[in-house]
Formats: C-alpha cells, sequence, structure tokens
C-alpha cells in the first residue's frame, strides 16, 4: 500500500515537473526510454553528471563575468556550452533563462548579465531539489532498481 | 567490386555500425552513447577532438561514421570535419544547439552530410546509416567508372598513336563497356548487398606514396596500369582499386606539374578574372549541369559546350589561333582535400597538356571518344593564365552534375578551373581521369600560335585541381601532345572564327586577371566573344548523363564515367551536334 502511495507520489511529482515547464517532457521520456537493464537509473545518472557538469560550467562564467575587461565573446560561448547541457535533460525554464542570458551578453550589458546569470543559477538549484527529491521518493517506492 | 573486406558486422548491416561520438559535453556523450547503443551500433565516445582525431587516424579503418558536435573547446568542430573528411573521408554528422541557417549552412559547406539539432532524437539517430551506406554505393559507382577508364586508357595506350588520332575503335570501346557491364551485373548484386560491402580506407603515407612512385617509374610512366604498380610495391592489404584512384590523383597531378614548367605560354588572351566564387560546397554536388537549371548553369553549360566546340572547331585556318577553345572550368575540389598526397604541389597550377585535334572528325570512333573521355580533359588555356582562374560567385549554385562532370565541390582558394568534361573529352590524350569532385577537365586551350596547321587545333588541356589527387593523364600526354587523340565528329564548319573575333577574346582574356579563386570561371564573357560566329560543336551526348552527387566532403571523387553509358550512335550524335549548334548561339545571347 504504502509502495503503491509513494509510487503514485513519484509519477505525480514526474507529472508536474512536465506541467509546470520543469522539464520538457518529450526529452524526458526519451531518457526514461533509454532505461533498461543495463543503466536502471539511467536518468539519475544522467542528471547528476548534468549537475556536476554545471558547476565547472558556471565557474567559467562567473570568471568570465568578473574579468576586466570582460570579453562577452567568451561569456556567450561559455553560456552557449551550458545551454547545450540544459538541452540534455530539457531543462525548459533554466534554459529560458540562459536566452535571456544571451540577450543581454549581446547588448554588452554587463549588469544584465549578471542578473541573468543569477536566474539561471536560481533555476538551475530550483529544478536540482526537485529532482532530488522525484529521485529519492523513486527509490523510496522501489521503482529504482539497484 | 572486389569485397575483400567483408567484416561480420555487415550481415545485419546497419545493427554493427561503427560510430564514433565527439562531443565535448558529458552528459550528451552519455546520452548519445546509450542511445546509439540502443540502435544497436558500435559506439566509441570521445570528448576532445583531437583525440578523436588520433582515434581515427590509428584505426584507419575502425570507423563508418562520426558524429561530432559543432562547439568544441580545443578544436572547432568544422575543423574537425575537414580533417575527418579529408584523410579519412568518412560521412561526418554535426550536432549543436544551435539551429541558425548560416551555422548548418557552414556545416554542408565543410562537408557535413547531416546536421542536427539538439536535443537529439532517436529516430534521427537511427536513419544514420543512410549516409554510411550512400557513401558506399558511390564509391562503387566511382570505382566501376575508373576501371573502365583504366581499361579505355590501356587500349588507347596500346593503339597506335597515329597522326589519324583514332584512339578508340568502336570495337574496342564497344569491349570495354562489355567489362563494364558485365561488371555492373556483378555488382548489381552486390549493390543490393552493398551494405556488406566496406570499401578500405587507405591512407597514402609518405612511405607508401614513395613505394608507389618507385613502382611507376619502375614501370614507365607510360605503361603503367594500377595491377602493375600493384605488383610490384608488394604491399600486401593495398588492392588494385586502391593504387588506380591513387594513380589517377598522382597523374593530375604530374600534369600540373608538367604545365606549371610548360606554362610559359601566354595566350594572346590574357588572364582570366573572376571573382571569388562561394565557399566551397564539400557535399560535392557540383556541376555542370545539361540543363541549366540556374543562369550561372547555364552559362557554364554554355560556356562549356561553347569549349567543346571551340575544341571542335579547329579551324582549318592556318592562323587559327586557339582562340577556338574556350576555356570552361569548374571549381576544383577543394586544395585541402589533396591531403593524401602529400608531394602535390599547389593545386592551382593548372596542368596543360596539349592535344592535337584533328580535322578528321568524321570517324565514329571520335564520337565515341568524346563521350567515353568526358573525364575532364583540361585544355590549356593557353591564351590565359589558366591555372588560377577565380571563379563568378554566380556560378556558385551548380548542385548537380548531371551531365557527369564532377561534382565540384567549391572551394576557399585556391580553386581550380576545371575544363568541363566536353572539353576534357576532346582531350583523349589524357587518360580519362576520374577527376576531382570539382574537377571537370579544365579545358585550356593553347594558342600554338602558328603551330596549327591547317588541319589540327592542338588543345592543351589541363586539369585543374585543387587537390592534387587528380591528374588527368592527359597531362602526361604533354609530349604526346600531337597524337591526334582527339578525333570526334565535329564538324569543322567554323568558319566562323575569324582573327577579329580572336582578338576580341584576346583582349577580354587579357582584361581578366588569374587568381586563385573561388571554382567557378566565369567564361560569359570570353564566351561571348568567343561564339560570336558560327561555332559548330560537338554534342557530346553528355546532356542525358546522370551523374550521382557527391556528398562526401573532401572526397575527391572520381567522375562518375556514366557516359559510358551513354554513348549513342553517330547518327543521334549528329542530330545532337545541330541541336546543340541551334542552342549554343541562344546561350551566347544569354550572357
Amino acid at each position: 500500500m504504502d509502495r503503491n502511495n509513494l509510487q503514485r507520489q513519484v509519477a505525480q511529482i514526474r507529472r508536474s515537473l512536465i506541467e509546470q515547464e520543469f522539464l520538457d517532457e518529450q526529452q524526458f521520456v526519451q531518457l526514461e526510454d533509454l532505461q533498461d537493464d543495463a543503466n536502471p537509473n539511467f536518468v539519475e545518472e544522467i542528471v547528476t553528471l548534468f549537475y556536476t557538469d554545471s558547476t565547472r560550467l558556471f565557474h567559467n562564467i562567473e570568471e568570465a563575468l568578473t574579468t576586466r575587461p570582460i570579453d562577452f565573446t567568451k561569456l556567450e560561448s561559455y553560456m552557449h556550452q551550458f545551454r547545450g547541457s540544459t538541452s540534455s535533460i530539457g531543462a525548459i525554464k533554466v534554459k529560458r533563462e540562459c536566452t535571456q542570458f544571451k540577450e543581454f551578453c549581446l547588448a554588452e550589458n554587463i549588469d544584465g548579465c549578471i542578473r541573468a546569470f543569477q536566474k539561471v543559477r536560481q533555476e538551475h538549484e530550483t529544478l536540482r531539489i526537485q529532482l532530488e527529491t522525484y529521485f529519492q521518493l523513486r527509490r523510496q517506492a522501489g521503482l529504482a532498481r539497484t | 567490386m572486389e569485397n575483400g573486406f567483408c567484416s561480420p558486422r555487415n550481415d545485419t548491416f546497419p545493427a554493427g555500425l561503427r560510430v564514433l561520438v565527439v562531443d565535448d559535453d558529458p552528459t550528451w556523450l552519455k546520452i548519445l552513447e546509450k542511445m546509439l547503443k540502443k540502435c544497436s551500433y558500435e559506439v566509441t565516445t570521445c570528448g576532445l577532438a583531437r583525440d578523436a582525431l588520433s582515434l581515427l587516424r590509428e584505426r584507419k579503418d575502425g570507423y563508418d561514421i562520426v558524429i561530432s558536435d559543432v562547439n568544441m573547446p580545443d578544436m572547432d568542430g568544422f575543423k574537425l570535419l575537414e580533417h575527418v573528411g579529408l584523410e579519412m573521408d568518412l560521412p561526418v554528422i554535426m550536432m549543436s544547439v544551435d539551429g541558425e541557417t548560416s551555422r548548418v549552412m557552414k556545416g554542408v559547406q565543410h562537408g557535413a552530410c547531416d546536421y542536427l539539432l539538439k536535443p537529439i532524437r532517436m529516430k534521427e539517430l537511427r536513419n544514420i546509416w543512410q549516409h554510411v551506406f550512400r557513401k558506399r554505393i558511390h564509391e562503387i559507382r566511382d570505382i566501376e567508372n575508373h576501371e573502365s577508364l583504366e581499361a579505355i586508357y590501356m587500349i588507347r595506350n596500346g593503339s597506335d598513336h597515329s597522326d589519324d588520332g583514332h584512339l578508340l575503335s568502336m570495337e574496342d570501346l564497344t569491349s570495354v563497356k562489355k567489362r563494364k557491364d558485365i561488371e555492373n551485373k556483378h555488382d548489381d548484386k552486390d549493390l543490393s548487398d552493398a551494405s556488406s560491402m566496406k570499401k578500405a580506407r587507405v591512407v597514402w603515407s609518405v612511405d607508401l606514396h614513395q613505394k608507389f612512385v618507385k613502382a611507376v617509374n619502375q614501370i614507365g610512366f607510360d605503361k603503367v596500369g594500377p595491377k602493375k604498380i600493384l605488383d610490384l610495391m608488394n604491399v600486401p592489404w593495398l588492392t588494385r582499386e586502391n593504387v588506380a584512384s591513387h594513380l589517377q590523383k598522382y597523374r593530375l597531378y604530374l600534369s600540373r606539374l608538367q604545365k606549371e614548367r610548360e606554362n610559359d605560354l601566354k595566350c594572346s588572351f590574357g588572364g582570366m578574372k573572376h571573382s571569388d566564387v562561394s565557399p566551397k560546397d564539400p557535399s560535392g554536388s557540383f556541376g555542370l549541369q545539361n540543363s541549366a537549371n540556374t543562369q550561372q548553369n547555364d552559362v557554364v553549360n554554355g560556356s562549356y559546350r561553347f569549349s567543346v566546340n571551340n575544341l571542335l572547331v579547329q579551324n582549318v585556318d592556318p592562323n587559327n589561333k586557339h582562340e577556338d577553345e574556350s576555356i570552361v572550368s569548374e571549381p576544383t575540389a577543394e586544395p585541402e582535400r589533396a591531403s593524401n598526397t602529400s608531394h602535390l604541389p599547389d593545386p592551382h597550377k593548372t596542368k596543360n597538356s596539349q592535344m592535337v585535334f584533328n580535322h578528321s572528325f568524321d570517324s565514329l570512333e571520335s564520337e565515341v571518344n568524346l563521350t567515353a573521355f568526358d573525364s575532364t580533359i583540361p585544355t590549356n588555356y593557353s591564351w590565359s593564365e589558366v591555372p588560377e582562374m577565380e571563379f563568378n560567385q554566380e556560378h556558385k549554385p551548380l548542385t548537380s552534375v548531371e551531365n557527369g562532370f564532377s561534382n565540384l565541390p567549391l572551394l576557399d582558394p585556391p580553386h581550380h578551373i576545371h575544363v568541363d568534361q566536353l572539353q576534357s573529352v576532346s582531350s583523349t590524350s589524357s587518360k580519362p581521369s576520374s577527376v576531382d569532385r570539382g574537377i571537370t577537365g579544365p579545358v585550356n586551350i593553347k594558342p600554338h600560335k602558328g603551330e596549327y596547321g591547317s588541319s589540327q587545333v592542338n588543345c592543351v588541356t589541363s586539369t585543374v585541381s585543387t587537390t592534387n589527387s587528380f591528374q588527368t593523364k592527359t597531362i602526361m600526354v604533354n609530349d604526346q601532345a600531337l597524337e591526334p587523340i582527339y578525333t570526334s565528329t565535329c564538324t569543322m564548319r567554323t568558319q566562323g572564327f575569324n582573327q577579329s573575333r580572336i582578338t576580341d577574346l584576346e583582349s577580354t582574356q587579357r582584361n581578366q586577371t588569374l587568381g586563385n579563386g573561388s571554382p567557378f570561371v566565369s567564361f560569359d564573357d570570353e564566351l561571348r566573344v568567343l561564339f560570336q560566329g558560327d561555332c559548330y560543336g560537338v554534342d557530346l551526348g553528355l546532356h542525358n548523363v546522370d551523374f550521382p552527387e557527391y556528398n562526401a566532403p573532401g572526397h575527391i571523387d572520381e567522375v562518375p564515367f556514366h557516359l559510358y553509358d551513354s554513348l549513342r550512335p553517330s547518327y543521334e550524335y549528329l542530330c545532337e551536334t545541330a541541336e546543340f549548334y541551334n542552342r549554343s548561339t541562344t546561350i551566347h545571347s544569354m550572357n
């Protein structure tokens, strides 16, 4: 019973993640489809990988933001990399903020860039918490296989 | 085609397709790996472009296709694309989160056979095998054509080079065709099973090439043939096809060298000036179309024909300079592609071989020859500094080869002028070598001032190949330039040409400067000048030949000599000639 409940909750979280546009359904489903016996927790692995790599990319962006004179081309390039990364898990909201960031970059608006980057990080973190909850619950519900 | 390289995986093609994925994003790398594995492909991943290159170089025949991201920190994806195309000649798919048209276009220009947008879907990956398959099919065709040409060349070499200039008798060609047919039958069967066919990719290292050159020299350049070379080289894993294609490239290279040395001929027409042409079009489908799809095509076609006409229009007039000969050139393959042959010289140089055209163009053989040798046999564009010609931008849009002209990938400088095949046909002296993708045998007409006998037209053809890979045997013909290789049914009704025209052309040409440039030569002006008179030309009957598009980036494909299939009876041929003539005048006015 408990397990069923949990499983239902898991499904609910998943649904809400998609509906609230945290995650792109198509991409998420595709990732889920890749799960098999060899990689039963593939989605979680991917998400973990994404967040680990994000740290590196964020570091680059920060550095570029604080260097003077600011190199907008480089900044844009780093953000482009990060944006590519977000597409891997289909993080819609995060990607949106990245686009904003790019606009400020093109306009060479340093303040705008800094603000936009803050937003990117916020969304990034929000998503991470949601996904963490999701995966945890999933494990508890016995849906995750070891 | 020999199927000596079947590997077990081929039986279940496309399963087991060996894919190399290159992406600096570890997340995507992992996802793609998983996705490709799900397609039953054999996946190798790489986080760095240079790692990918070394992997590819190490295992020269270890991969079937490469998928690479566009933005990578250590190397631009496009650069990697070029390298792979040049060195390994594998199909490459580009990926990016950026789907901007300009980027995609750049990818295609650099030779990508596809451009995927991230996030990538499973169904897109499932289909990537088609690029491998397509390439193989093209390769089969190339080899077939190449072998036919080889045979023809052999026969030609074997026959006496009389001033009469009958290169190939009808019987000879028929036999060649028969041989080809037989091969075709055999290959048809193979084609349906093309998945199991695998062509080894040979990288011609310096050592290997040295062996090759040594063998060639030993045999004697005139008598070489792939089989002989292969035997002498004694490299067990090398195939006759490998040697054959390399031999072609080598010949082109030599002819270019020779032209350089001889290229002190200043044609009275001066140089040609062409603006830079569009960037390279590595997808390679670039060629002159018979049916002018675009204006430029028309022009090129026109010029193409004109050049043929010119060639044929050998004026009996002893004073006739080579003005008759028009230069039609096509951009040749990118020079970079010639990475195989490191010894190749600056691709800009056009090698001109001289060809003597006989008046006696009434034999069927000549007609046959013409069609048969559609390979670009460049005629020396003696009036102008042919070698480096810039092409007009307008000629850019030639994308599909329909005349059997090799597709010329547009190249960044240097561009070579390729004489379209019509002209190359005329230069029978040269073996119809396969042409670079972009080389259709530039026809350079060298005005041998005063050298022309009343019944001879000296055509110097040069194959401009940007990439050293191709050489037309025509070049070798330089010394044998006088062999009347070219006997065509060109009716020498060219009374139209007179000195004044020539002068016009000369001045036009002089005003043009040759330069390294885009592949396309705009011959509009010259043509106009050239063909103001009655120009009768021979319709080489290339109209109806279909040529496949070359997608392989940077790959110097050999000209698909489908022309063989289009050999027609002379009756038809002559009819076409008339038609051609009529059309040519129209084309004139196009400019």
